[in-house]
């Protein structure tokens, strides 16, 4: 596709080489970003800390879909600010292919931010509105002018369109005049144009119809198979995740509490917040309703501001003992098969099983 | 079925738009030409009758204050007779004459260009220090917003006739190129430099809500420039509303101008301008209204114009306003 | 902890007798400047004491108007109500003046809406927003009504409610503020409550909260919920009856158990195949094509035909069932199921 730059110029490869087949693409180890609370006008003084995010540990492989889920205010959209570089990381790393984003400069920077697109949650506020949809879809052209010549854009551009089933002809619309679904197929033009590696997508279909959902969810899984994209899939939706990902890692107040594969993290849940949290979740199967045993938190979430000591969880958790509110659980595998930050995790089945 | 029927229906499927059912892309380019924001405003523009009267207003009073020998049937506007003092309209005098006995059509005439002169260079000052600034205060935020908008509130708190007073009062003293001399440059950088706050707390709150933006978000996530965003994203959405206010401030600065002259800073006779021609007039209210009518009408035609040409353009410049 | 098992639903139309609410051929129009958007066309629905109505539809299928019209708090203009009957304790509202109108829903009939902080006044505690129901509708003193909230806010299971009851609406959570919307939306014992994508803005644990919360009121008191809502997940498992809606009008009705097992109408048979379920991880999901209608161009005949992979048209349809020309009433077609569809049969299989 881009022949015609290859010569003196740096190629991809040389700025950020490829990983081995088999090694995680990108990873996050210990990732933490607390934001200061202040007071004052104009002199602030800093009070406390929100910890939004605090000690991720997760990996994504190329071609695969890691599902993040938990409810608001739980971390996942900093997270994904942080993974496109929107934010900067209190304390912690990013690899992507093996090296520290933090340490990035110049050049290899700018090719990270090619190669990891972010795709957002609300359609009508992330397209510019006096855009036309041609001049977003090629924005990035802009800045990585060695992706497309000048001279072909607009063929690309409307290449683009047609892949993400939007009629080419609209190229000279506004975004007013498109659905929340066409929109947001939009956005996801506009972070393919860069041909990119690993796609944050952060709440891609909470803000569409029910009936529109599905058509992007299933774009969406076109691509990756077209493309060997990996996804980060940020969402609160858990039936939408699991359908999606192959992974799942379940987030609550800053930090993991669980991961595994799809069918382990709804099938055998084990830490006592995914349980309830799957639990929670509405069955669609007539013939599944009422057989499913609810469990009911109580309370709310505490601020992240001030989290409990210990486990995060403890304060809402039935099977809270001394132990959790002194040792913080780690998140390992405590013999179900996939790791798990609770002291007395053990599998349990909440959703019930699909009866056809 | 019928055939209305089935253009419903194939209207339909056009706004569904294609689904998910992927084919290899095959696109015809149908279009050759890629539109801006730009160029589909102008197509807006050409086709509004209100930008286009605005215009024509505009180029008449723009022409008067260019070639103003043209519109004041020959007529020099110095050249004047007591014995005429006061004249009312008549067919060889339209409109009439003002106290010294001169023909008051070639004043008004002659004044445009001073008038209109003070009103753009004002506005295009509030424009430039109002955008420049308030851009800078609210993308870089902080400390920079923090010092930027606490002077722009010490301006706020000096009233604009006052400020520009004091400039042009201790201007002749001062030796700079433009503001020691009392003509209509000077008098537009006075009203520009007490005038710019308003245009820049527009600019800045627009900068501060499009700066936060998914668009912009996603811009930076790109890789994008700050100058890139700020050019391609920020101005864009927040030139807007300032636009509009630029449009009224023209007759705002022009009115003021007549105030300064009225308070004795402004301009000075023999210098001929609207302001000077209604700051005049005021005193003969009772014996000679045409002396403050006639250019009190073309100062409100001006305005207008100006306004007129705002409004249409910022509805141009916003594509959710079109059809 | 708690662990509740989910009621069993009440079969269609067996919850008491006469119908609570009889809503009749409503029609809904708004007239902008760019036409003239026709958001209800001709629904019509009866809610009887002690049932959950679940009215699912996506956004702009006229769901949340025809509540609006029911509540009379439709801004007028744009929007006006064209036709039909709202018939509520023997009186069509739509026929009485509104100082009448308002004194018979006023106590009988209360809504709560999906965004519970800006339903809610921030300059007034919410022991006093909750007291102001009886101070204005009843004239209770002002102690009495404080007293009242508190008993309220306990009902609605707000921790602590005698010390939160001076507390400002921003100083609760979102699930606690859609409680004290409750609140102040059962203060008066309404003989029907219409809950407008109550949980929408909640997260899943507190929706689950908030659902139990809803249902264990209705099992209390005995009125009508008229439950609005997008999601498929929710009429599952609280609503007796559904009734689906897609641009202005009502597709298909029926008991949920009915309709979720055996779809009447390809519009719902779409939306079941088309949203991932938290019980399998599925295969592909089957999207409906296309998108919701612009409701000022309504598509004629039946206004689904255009997404619809059953579609007959011309010489396929039988006569007077062209798709794109006759527009499907809302019919019987089995017992306990009506559906506006021509060849709803095949649908169903029957």
């Amino acid at each position: 596709m881009s022949e015609d730059v290859a010569g003196s110029l740096p190629t991809p490869e040389d700025v950020l080489p490829n990983v081995p087949e088999g090694a995680p693409l990108l990873e996050v180890k210990d990732l933490k970003k607390y934001f200061p609370l202040t007071q004052g006008i104009l002199f602030k003084k800093t009070i406390g800390h929100v910890r939004a995010v605090d000690g991720v540990n997760v990996s994504l492989r190329r071609g695969e879909t890691l599902g993040l889920v938990g409810e608001s205010g739980c971390g996942k959209s900093t997270v994904s600010k942080l993974l496109v570089a929107l934010e900067k990381p209190s304390d912690g790393q990013i690899l992507y292919k093996g090296k520290d984003v933090a340490k990035m400069g110049g050049r290899a920077l700018k090719q990270y931010r090619r190669e990891v697109q972010i795709i957002f949650q609300d359609p009508y506020a992330s397209l510019n509105p006096r855009m036309t949809v041609g001049d977003i879809v090629a924005e990035g052209w802009s800045v990585h002018a060695d992706i497309a010549p000048r001279k072909g854009r607009l063929q690309r551009t409307q290449e683009l369109m047609d892949r993400v089933g939007l009629n080419p002809d609209f190229v000279n619309r506004y975004p007013h005049q498109f659905s929340g679904g066409q929109r947001q197929r939009i956005g996801i033009a506009r972070a393919l144009a860069l041909q990119p590696e690993v796609i944050i997508c952060d709440e891609p279909v909470s803000a569409l119809d029910v009936s529109v959902q599905a058509q992007v969810v299933n774009l969406l899984e076109d691509l990756q198979d077209d493309f060997g994209l990996s996804y980060l899939f940020i969402a609160h939706d858990l039936s939408v995740v699991r359908h999606i990902s192959d992974r799942v890692a379940v987030m609550y107040l800053g930090s993991i509490v669980e991961q595994g594969t799809a069918s382990q993290v709804y099938g055998s849940p084990s830490h006592p917040y995914t349980q309830a949290l799957l639990s929670s979740v509405p069955v669609h199967q007539p013939a599944l309703r009422g057989l499913k045993e609810r469990i009911l938190l109580q309370g709310d979430v505490p601020s992240p501001a001030n989290p409990p000591s210990g486990c995060r969880f403890r304060t809402r958790c039935w099977k809270a003992q001394d132990i959790c509110a002194v040792e913080p659980p780690a998140l390992v595998d405590r013999g179900q098969g996939h790791p798990s930050a609770c002291h007395f995790a053990e599998a349990r089945e909440v959703v019930p099983v699909d009866v056809e | 079925m019928t055939d209305q029927q089935q253009k419903d229906l194939q209207h339909d499927e056009v706004q569904a738009g294609t689904t998910t059912g992927l084919a290899a892309p095959s696109v015809d380019v149908t279009s050759s030409r890629q539109n801006s924001l730009w160029s589909d405003a102008w197509g807006q523009l050409r086709r509004s009758a209100i930008f286009w009267t605005g215009a024509v207003l505009g180029v008449i009073f723009v022409s008067m204050a260019l070639f103003p020998s043209l519109f004041a049937r020959g007529v020099d506007p110095r050249d004047c007779d007591l014995a005429n003092s006061k004249g009312t309209p008549s067919a060889a005098h339209w409109l009439g004459f003002d106290q010294q006995g001169c023909d008051y059509l070639a004043n008004v005439v002659y004044g445009a260009r001073n008038s209109l002169l003070i009103g753009v260079l004002g506005v295009l000052g509030v424009l430039l220090l109002g955008v420049v600034v308030g851009a800078i205060a609210g993308f870089y935020g902080r400390l920079t917003d923090s010092v930027l908008s606490r002077i722009a509130d010490i301006f706020y708190a000096l009233p604009l006739i006052l400020g520009a007073l004091v400039l042009l009062r201790v201007g002749p003293s001062t030796g700079l190129p433009v503001i020691s001399e009392r003509g209509p440059g000077a008098v537009a950088v006075a009203l520009a430099a007490f005038g710019w706050m308003t245009a820049m707390r527009l600019v800045r709150s627009q900068v501060i809500a499009v700066k936060s933006s998914d668009y912009v978000a996603a811009a930076r996530a790109m890789g994008a420039s700050d100058f890139r965003i700020l050019v391609r994203h920020i101005l864009p959405n927040a030139v807007a509303p300032v636009l509009v206010y630029a449009t009224i401030t023209i007759g705002v600065l022009i009115a003021a101008e007549a105030t300064l002259t009225f308070l004795g800073v402004g301009l000075q006779p023999p210098a001929i301008s609207w302001g000077l021609q209604i700051a005049q007039g005021q005193s003969l209210l009772r014996t000679a209204p045409h002396l403050v009518l006639f250019p009190s009408i073309i100062l409100t035609l001006t305005v207008m114009a100006f306004i007129l040409m705002g409004d249409a353009l910022r509805d141009a410049l916003d594509p959710r306003q079109r059809s | 902890m708690t662990i509740l098992p989910t009621p069993a639903p009440a079969p269609w139309g067996s919850a008491g007798a006469a119908p609570l609410l009889d809503v009749e051929d409503l029609h809904v129009e708004f007239r902008t400047r760019s036409g003239v958007v026709n958001a209800v066309n001709g629904v019509s629905y009866t809610l009887a004491e002690g049932e959950t109505l679940a009215i699912l539809g996506e956004s702009g299928s006229g769901k949340s108007v025809s509540a609006q019209a029911i509540m009379g708090i439709l801004d007028s203009p744009p929007a006006e109500i064209t036709g039909g009957k709202i018939w509520f304790e023997g009186r069509d509202l739509l026929t009485l003046p509104a100082e009448e109108q308002r004194l018979v829903r006023g106590p009988g009939i209360s809504m709560i809406f999906q965004d519970a902080l800006s339903s809610l006044n921030p300059v007034y505690s919410v022991g006093f927003q909750i007291g102001e129901m009886f101070r204005a509708h009843r004239g209770t003193s002002r102690k009495e009504a404080k007293q009242k909230a508190i008993e309220l806010m306990d009902r609605v299971r707000i921790p602590a409610a005698a010390q939160r009851v001076n507390d400002y609406p921003h100083q609760f959570s979102g699930g606690m503020r859609q409680r004290v919307m409750i609140a102040m939306a059962i203060a008066l014992d309404p003989r029907i409550l219409i809950a407008d994508e109550p949980t929408t803005a909640l997260d899943v644990t507190v929706q689950a909260q908030v659902m139990d919360l809803l249902k264990d009121l209705q099992r209390d008191t005995g009125m009508g919920l008229v439950l609005i809502t997008h999601d498929l997940g929710v009429v599952n498992e609280v609503a007796d009856n559904v009734a689906v809606m897609y641009a202005g009008r009502i597709v298909e009705r029926g008991t949920v158990t009915d309709v979720f097992s055996n779809p009447g109408h390809p519009y719902t048979e779409g939306l079941m195949s088309s949203v991932p379920q938290v019980e399998s991880d599925g295969g592909r999901l089957v999207p409906i094509t296309g998108q919701p209608p612009n409701l000022s161009a309504i598509p004629s005949g039946c206004p689904f035909h255009p997404r619809c992979p059953r579609r007959r048209l011309g010489a396929q349809a039988l006569p007077g069932r062209d798709c794109a020309g006759d527009v499907p009433p809302l019919r019987l077609v089995v017992p306990g199921r009506e559906a506006a569809c021509h060849y709803s049969e095949e649908v169903l299989g029957v």
